[in-house]
This record gives C-alpha cells, structure tokens and sequence, in this order.
C-alpha cells in the first residue's frame, strides 16, 4: 500500500512542477474488497486498489482543483498544469484564504483529543476472499437452518488519506475497514442487521445472521395496521439513519447561506432536554481522519447540551465570513473548527463524527426494557429511502423496511406491513422517552454514528405499503 | 490497448477461468459550480484503469487496478481468478450466460461542440450571469448554478472475441434560486432539479436549454411561493411535468423491471420488486394508454442510457416494458437472462467506471408520446379540476417500489380548464400499478423531452450512473395529494 513517503515523494514532485503561489496535494485510495450474496449464493466479488492525487493551486485569491489516478511523471505535469489552468481563469474569491501552515493547523486544543487510537488492524488487512467467503458460508449455514434465503455483504479495506501544502503541512492518516450486512429473506418477511469497524475482531457476522433470521421468522405474515401516530422505539440503525439528515446543516457556510432549518434558531431548545450530541473523531468508537480538507487538525464539539444547539462546525474560510457577518455573535462560538471540505467546495463544512451523549445514569434501557414499558406501539429495525419534504422544519418522508413490529403490553405480537413515514426531526427529537447506550452504528442513508436507540412518541406514519 | 487485452485474457486462460472480460477506460470531467456570487466547485478529473471479469470454477470474480503495467493487470487478473474460486465455494444455483455473438465496433455518441474545447472562462462568465440574475430578484437568498462534462472512452475485449471502442460525452448544466422567509425555504430550479438537464451530447446541449433566459422567472416564482396557498390535502386529479414524470418513470417502472432486482440479487441493498416472474405478460401495469420502453439504441435519442453495446458485449437495444398497459419486459443481463430461461440478454449490464463490476442498470426507460396531437395548455383545458405539479423537490418509494410519495417545488391549481393560483410545497403518493392505470393522457412528441438522471445509486460498493427518461405532461385520475405535510401541520 502506498506510504506517507511515497506519498510526500509524489508532492515533493508536483511542487518542483508548480507555478502557483500555493499547491496542495490529497492523496487517497488503498485496497478494498467486496464479496457479495444473494439467494444463499456469492453472486457479486470484488476487489481493487487505487491511489487518488488530487492537486489544488492557488494564485492570490483564485484556486481550483484537478485530479488523476495516474502517478507518472506526464501525468503529475498535466495534473499541475491543470489545475493551474483552471485557477488562473477563476472569478476573484475575496474570502479565499492563504493555504494553512502547519503551525495553524495543530493548534486546535482538542479536549480529550490529544492521541488518536489505532484504526489500523493488520488482521483486517490481511483478509482474503477466502475468510470472506467462510464468513459468508457461516451466515448462509444460519439461512439454510431457519430456511431462509440470505443475502448481504462482507468487505474489507486498508484506506490512507494525506494532506500536504507547500506552507508545510503534512498530515497523515491509515485506517482499516470491515464491515457486514446481512438481510434473511423468508416468504412474507425479511430482517436485516449491519455493522462495521475498523478491526475485524469486533464483529460477529454469525451472530448477525442469527439475529436477522429471528426478525424474519418473527415478522412473517405481517398484520396491516392503519397509519397514525404511534410510539415507536427505533432500533440505532433507524435512529442514525433519520437524524443523519440534519448534521449537513450543522455548518457555518450552511447558516450565512441561509439554507439551514438553525437559521435564527442557534442557543433555542428545540429538542428535548435528554438530547447532548457531540462531533468527536477521537471517541474510540469512531472511524475516520483528525483532519480536514484544508489540513485543520478536527476539534472535538458539543454541538447540542441538554436540547439546545449551542455551536456549528466551521472551516477557516466561513469562519472568517461569519466572523464579518450579522450573525456574529447570535450563532455561538465562531472559529476554524476542523471539519471544512476539500477547496473549492459547495458545501463548506460539516461534523460527520457524530457521538450522542448516553442517557443519565440509572436512566438508560435496553430495547428489551423500552418493549417492556410500551402497552402499544411499533418496534423498528431500519428505515429506508429516506428524503427531506420541509428543509426548515425538517420534516423527513421514507419507510420502514426488514422487521417491523407491533408491540402490546410489553411484547412483540406480529409482523407489520411497512409503513410510510413524515416526521419533523424537531417533532421526533422533541418526543424522546427514553434512551439506551449508544453503540456504533452503520445504516444506508447516513454516515456511521455513535447513536443510542429511542423510544419516542407520536410518531407520524401516514401509508402503508403492501408488504 | 489491444496488447493490455491480451496479458489479461491470456492470464485468465492459463488461471483457469472459463469466460474473461477485459475494460479498460479512460475518463475525464470538468466540473464548475457557483454560489451566491461565488465559486463553489472548479475541478478537473481524469482517471485510468482497468477492470477485469472473470468465470472460474462457475463463480464470477471482478479485480480492478490503476496499474497497466504488464506485470500490473496480470496480477490483477489472477486476483480476478482467485476471488472467482472464492465466489464459487458458496453457490446455491449454477451460474451461466445466455450467447452472444462477438462484436468488432467502433462507436461515439453525437457530439456536434466538443464541451473541453470551450474556454473555461466562457463557461464561467455565463455561470456568474445567471448567479446575478438569480440574486437580483428581491428575496432570494441563495443562487446555486452548476456545468458539467465528460468524456468516457472505453475499450472492452472479451476471451469470446469481441473488440468494442465506445466513448460516450455527456454534459449537463442547471441552477437553482432558495428564497428563506420566515419559518419556510423555498426553492425553483431550471432546467430541473438536482444539477438540470443531461444528455449524451456536446456543449451544443448547454446553448439549447437558454440558461440566462429563464433566470428571472425561475427567481422569481421562488419568491412568490411564500405567499402561496399551501396544496390542500385530498384526492385530485394530478397532472405531471414531463420531467417530474421522468423521475416517477425512473423510480416506478425503471427499478422494479430491473431482473436483478427481481431474483433477489439487491436484496440486502436497493431492494426487491413487486414484479415477480409470474407478472410479466398478465399484469395490467398501467391504463392501455401507457406505454414504456427500454431503449438503449442511438434512435432514441441521446439519453445517458444511450450506447452501441453494453458493459459485457451485447448489443444496444429496444425492449418493450409496458405495451398498452401490460408488463411485457424486464432489465436483464447475459446471467440474469439465463437464470429466467430467455435466449438473449436485453444489454442492460453497465458499469460507473473501470473499477466497478458491471450490472443490471436502467437504459433509456421512457414512456412514448400520445399519438393524437395534445399541448399541456389543451391538457388543462380538459380538466375541471385538478393540480399541476412541474419539478422535482423530493422522492421516495419502498424497496419493493409499490408505495411512493414525491414532493414538488411548485403547483397550479386547475379550475374549469384554466391555470389558476399558484400552489406551494405540492406533493402526491400512491401505490405503482394504481397510479399508472389511474393515466388518462399523455400530451404529443411536441411536449416529450429526453430527461437525464444522472445521480442513480444501486450496488455494492455503491455505483452511481446516468439513466434517460422520456416524458411528456401526463394526468392521473383521483391521487392522493398533500400527504406529506398531513400530521405537521
């Protein structure tokens, strides 16, 4: 796999190259594979390895970007040349700011950030498709058990990201990546389970399986139930993949574009008092790179305390054009926060390491113990597809999908057909009963989170599918 | 390219696989966005690479590497071998591919103004004046406009002795006003949401769609929606924009007849279908005036589904999917038509890139014009009342694609046969096959446009690829409208 050397070979060669007042390198890529099944067969296996340069000049206040895959010395030029081209004809950006040194992108006091943990596990690296193919055997053997039909995925990746600049920085970061997923299929029902982590050792694909095949036998012949309000307790991957939504506008460039529902919103409580959410790439249960696009070392944020969102993440340039604007001193503490995008980028910023505080002690329950206290509601396993109707209020449509269940006096009854959803993420992060421990958790609509599961109240189901 | 072929297939001979593909492709982009009066995106792209499929043991394997060194791709082909013996050690069902004749072609799709050889600067300069032109109208807060290009040329061979050279350019451009007023964020697009307008043709595209000319407008019903009425909850009858029924065509008829889907092979991802194998050819999908095909062929136009052959060899073609009203034809590849005992693939196997495995994707899946001459404008005039509903604002439908509900940017009211006010964050949901027999009319070719998709994620890991869509204004009869807001009032 490619290395910080040759990585910092690779710039010392395009800076030779570079005309621009500034060039900047990313470098990304490594070795990842996928083996995929359906149907108790691997119908889908794959690997690759590629490295990524993505080069960024800069003259005065104009910049922009070119990339290739090809590392030859022809190529690099071009790349150069490219960018340099393309930076040159740009409009004048007043807010572009010289590229950080390395002085400026350390100097984030990171609370409790201070040593990152390991995310490379060699073991990880070392798989084979043959110790995915045994995975996937021993997830098939708990289909044929309970005669169902499975279908999911086993990968694994060693990554490297790097960020250089001719100002200095030269930051670094490898990690590896395993993840499964895992759907049983029966004839009127399925379930679904998916996790991940950096080390391999921390997951159990059996056990998945295991729990899948029981959320398809239990869900079977779901009853159709009438769409209404309902409590519901929302399994982590349900919850991570709704509130995902809300975290892209949680940026200072998000607020002075006025295209965020925290517009005029910043220090009111618009959620419950149960709900403490922090951005925080060092938690040991998070995945990911302490730094940014520009280089920033990533701080870590309360982002809400207590209901109450309290700051946004900011990179150095919004930073700057908050600091000028009216909403100055309305929208909390304003400051280079660790989380811009690469230059030039549409979206500015944003926190996608997202760690909900746990409940208070003696508080928390289990999911076993959320059923327990619910005389009638809805036990959810994921939802899917979802999508934002309202962006100010955020209300959010999608459905619930791989194990949907009614719950009564305490117990799982049946299997329900899926329902469709639109609910306000305001409404829902208003209504929180109650919480368990939060778990690292992986779904399909967002990013990877730390996030309990929740039982929350009046939940707006508004159809029903026919499944 | 031809030599690279050659290391490939020779290695996966010697590995032992049965079949063996080889797809080298060479890429470039350009990307330039602006927001608010400045830059949001200036990048370029290229990308080189080699994806290699192989059959071994009756299991498939895909590698695929940057590297074209010959020791490179033979590596990475006996990779290919290896994760093929792997794939075979856990099968259930035998895997086969229905024949296909070897091809010799050289193909390019229509491209009268090469987009790369436009200035950079002129690209821009007309970006920034549709920017000002959005921000000049009192109330919009946010001006978002984007270009985009490509050019993506690849060189297939395969061990059963096809040469096929295709390079397909593509552009696309679009802008969006945001009005925030009060406790609302209003939005209008042009030419469409989501990046705009899409097709496999040169920057002669971008100097049709009349960017600039359409600014004021698009700002200023951006604006004028706050002070709308909001679209009242009911049954109604609903009538389409070609483009909002471009996306519900992609969502409710493209995805379910994909085979893939249909045998189980996306389970755990994008999902199932509705469309199980005893439906095609006895289901009534829709009334007996729809009708939908998948045409992948250049006769249909330059849609980003449009190609000379696919991304295993088979020639570009024209499936009838719905045939006045009836389900009469699935997406399929050369192993999905195998497992349903068919005799020809429907050439719908295609890849995002070098890298990515191949599979079942939608072409061009378009619904055909009516035959009698029908304008919109004669549309509304023959309905009493009703509501119509231009632009995409969001999307969403289960996994077995039956239940969907879309959200709109804007609406009108139709009373009598005449447009009337103007209605705000307009929605509408149903059940597939109900809502497409509830169509009553769908307007001529004069109203039917080639919509790109250009944003479609399926697989895993996830591909996105670009679909087309043809659509011409179409009414439903009694839809279910406004649930989306119903219990947030």
């Amino acid at each position: 796999m490619l290395d910080r050397d040759q990585a910092g070979d690779i710039f010392g060669k395009l800076r030779r190259l570079s005309q621009a007042d500034e060039i900047e390198l990313l470098i990304s890529g490594g070795r990842s594979a996928l083996t995929r099944f359906a149907n108790n067969t691997i119908h889908q296996n794959v690997a690759e390895e590629e490295y990524h340069i993505s080069v960024r000049s800069a003259f005065g206040n104009r910049t922009a970007r070119a990339s290739t895959n090809k590392h030859d010395d022809d190529s690099l030029r071009r790349v150069v040349q490219s960018s340099e081209a393309l930076a040159k004809v740009q409009h004048p950006d007043p807010d572009l700011l010289p590229m950080p040194t390395k002085e400026e992108t350390a100097a984030a006091n990171v609370d409790g950030g201070d040593g990152m943990v390991n995310r490379y596990f060699e073991a990880t690296a070392r798989l084979t498709p043959q110790d995915r193919a045994q995975g996937v055997a021993a997830m098939v053997d708990v289909a044929n058990k309970h005669d169902l039909a499975a279908a999911g995925i086993f990968s694994s990746a060693e990554i490297v990201e790097g960020i250089f600049n001719s100002k200095g920085v030269n930051a670094w970061h490898e990690q590896t990546l395993a993840e499964v997923s895992v759907s049983m299929i029966g004839s009127s029902s399925s379930g679904w389970q998916k996790a991940n982590a950096p080390d391999m050792a921390r997951l159990d694909p059996v056990r998945l399986a295991e729990v899948a095949a029981v959320k398809a036998i239990e869900s079977k012949n779901p009853r159709d139930l009438p769409p209404g309000k309902y409590t519901v307790i929302l399994e982590p991957a349900a919850v991570l993949d709704i509130v995902g939504f809300m975290f892209w506008d949680f940026g200072g460039s998000a607020l002075l574009e006025q295209r965020s529902f925290l517009n005029d919103r910043i220090g009111m409580r618009l959620f419950g008092e149960n709900i403490t959410v922090w951005d925080d790439v060092y938690h040991p249960l998070q995945a990911g790179v302490a730094f940014d696009g520009e280089g920033m070392r990533r701080q870590r944020l309360k982002l809400i305390e207590n209901g109450v969102v309290r700051a946004v993440t900011y990179s150095r340039s919004s930073a700057k054009r908050m600091q000028a604007s009216e909403m100055a001193g309305k929208v909390g503490p304003v400051r280079p926060t660790g989380h811009g995008f690469a230059l030039p980028s549409e979206i500015g910023e944003a926190p996608l390491n997202i760690v909900f505080a746990g409940p208070l002690e003696g508080e928390s329950r289990t999911v076993e113990q959320m059923l327990a206290s619910t005389e009638r509601g809805i036990l959810v396993t994921r939802l899917w597809y979802i999508r934002e109707v309202d962006p100010y209020e955020k209300i959010l449509t999608g459905m619930t999908r791989d194990g949907t269940f009614l719950v009564e006096n305490g117990k799982v009854v049946c299997g329900v057909r899926n329902f469709r959803f639109n609910e306000s993420l305001l409404h829902m992060l208003q209504n929180v009963e109650v919480m368990g421990i939060p778990t690292r958790s992986c779904g399909e609509e967002s990013f990877d989170m730390v996030v309990p599961p929740m039982k929350v109240r009046e939940f707006n189901f508004t159809e029903t599918t026919k499944f | 390219m031809k030599d690279i072929a050659s290391w490939v297939l020779e290695t996966a001979k010697l590995r032992g696989a049965s079949h063996a593909e080889a797809r080298i492709v060479d890429e470039r982009s350009r990307s330039l966005a602006t927001k608010n009066g400045r830059i949001a995106s200036a990048s370029d792209s290229e990308s080189l690479g080699i994806g290699i499929r192989v059959i071994a043991n009756g299991g498939f394997g895909f590698a695929a590497t940057d590297d074209l060194s010959r020791e490179g791709v033979e590596s990475c082909a006996a990779r290919a071998v290896e994760i093929a013996r792997a794939s075979s050690s856990v099968k259930s069902q035998e895997l086969s591919l229905v024949p296909e004749p070897p091809a010799q072609a050289d193909w390019a799709s229509p491209c009268k103004i090469d987009p790369f050889s436009i200035a950079i600067e002129r690209n821009l300069d007309l970006l920034f004046a549709i920017d000002a032109a959005l921000l000049a109208v009192k109330g919009v807060t946010l001006a978002e406009t984007s270009m985009n290009f490509r050019r993506y040329e690849q060189w297939f061979y395969s061990s059963e002795g096809s040469e096929i050279h295709q390079t397909i350019v593509t552009s696309g451009a679009g802008y969006a006003a945001y009005s925030f007023q009060g406790t609302e964020i209003q939005k209008r697009s042009y030419p469409n949401s989501y990046g705009g307008q899409f097709q496999g043709r040169g920057y002669e595209l971008i100097e049709e769609l009349k960017l600039l000319e359409h600014a004021g407008e698009t700002a200023e019903q951006a604006v004028a929606l706050h002070a709308a009425a909001q679209c009242p909850e009911g049954k109604f009858n609903v009538i389409l924009d070609s483009s909002q029924l471009a996306l519900q065509i992609h969502e409710s008829i493209g995805h379910p007849i994909e085979l893939d889907r249909v045998l189980g092979m996306e389970a755990n991802f994008a999902g199932t279908s509705f469309l199980t194998l005893e439906k095609l050819r006895t289901l009534q999908y829709g009334s007996e005036i729809v009708n939908v095909v998948a045409d992948a062929t250049p006769a249909h136009g330059p849609g980003l589904g449009t190609f000379a052959y696919d991304d295993e060899g088979v020639a570009a073609q024209c499936t009838p999917i719905i045939t006045n009203g009836l389900f009469t034809g699935y997406l399929t590849s050369r192993d999905t038509a195998a497992a349903i005992g068919a005799t020809r693939s429907g050439g719908c196997l295609r890849a995002e890139g070098w890298n990515r495995l191949p599979i079942v994707r939608m072409t061009n899946v378009s619904i055909l014009p009516g035959q009698s001459p029908l304008t919109l404008e004669q549309l509304i005039a023959s309905t009493e009342r009703g509501i119509l509903m231009e632009t995409n604002r969001s999307w969403s439908i289960d996994d077995k694609r039956y239940n969907f509900q879309f959200g709109c940017e804007i609406g009108w009211e139709i009373k009598g046969g005449k447009r009337g006010r103007m209605l705000r964050n307009p929605s509408y949901s149903g059940i597939t096959t109900e809502f497409w027999n509830s169509m009553d009319a769908i307007c001529s070719r004069d109203e039917w446009t080639l919509w790109g998709t250009p944003n479609c994620g399926k697989g895993q890991p996830q591909q996105v690829m670009g679909t087309g869509h043809g659509a011409a204004p179409a009414r439903f009869r009694n839809v279910r409208v406004g649930t989306a807001y119903k219990g947030n009032e």
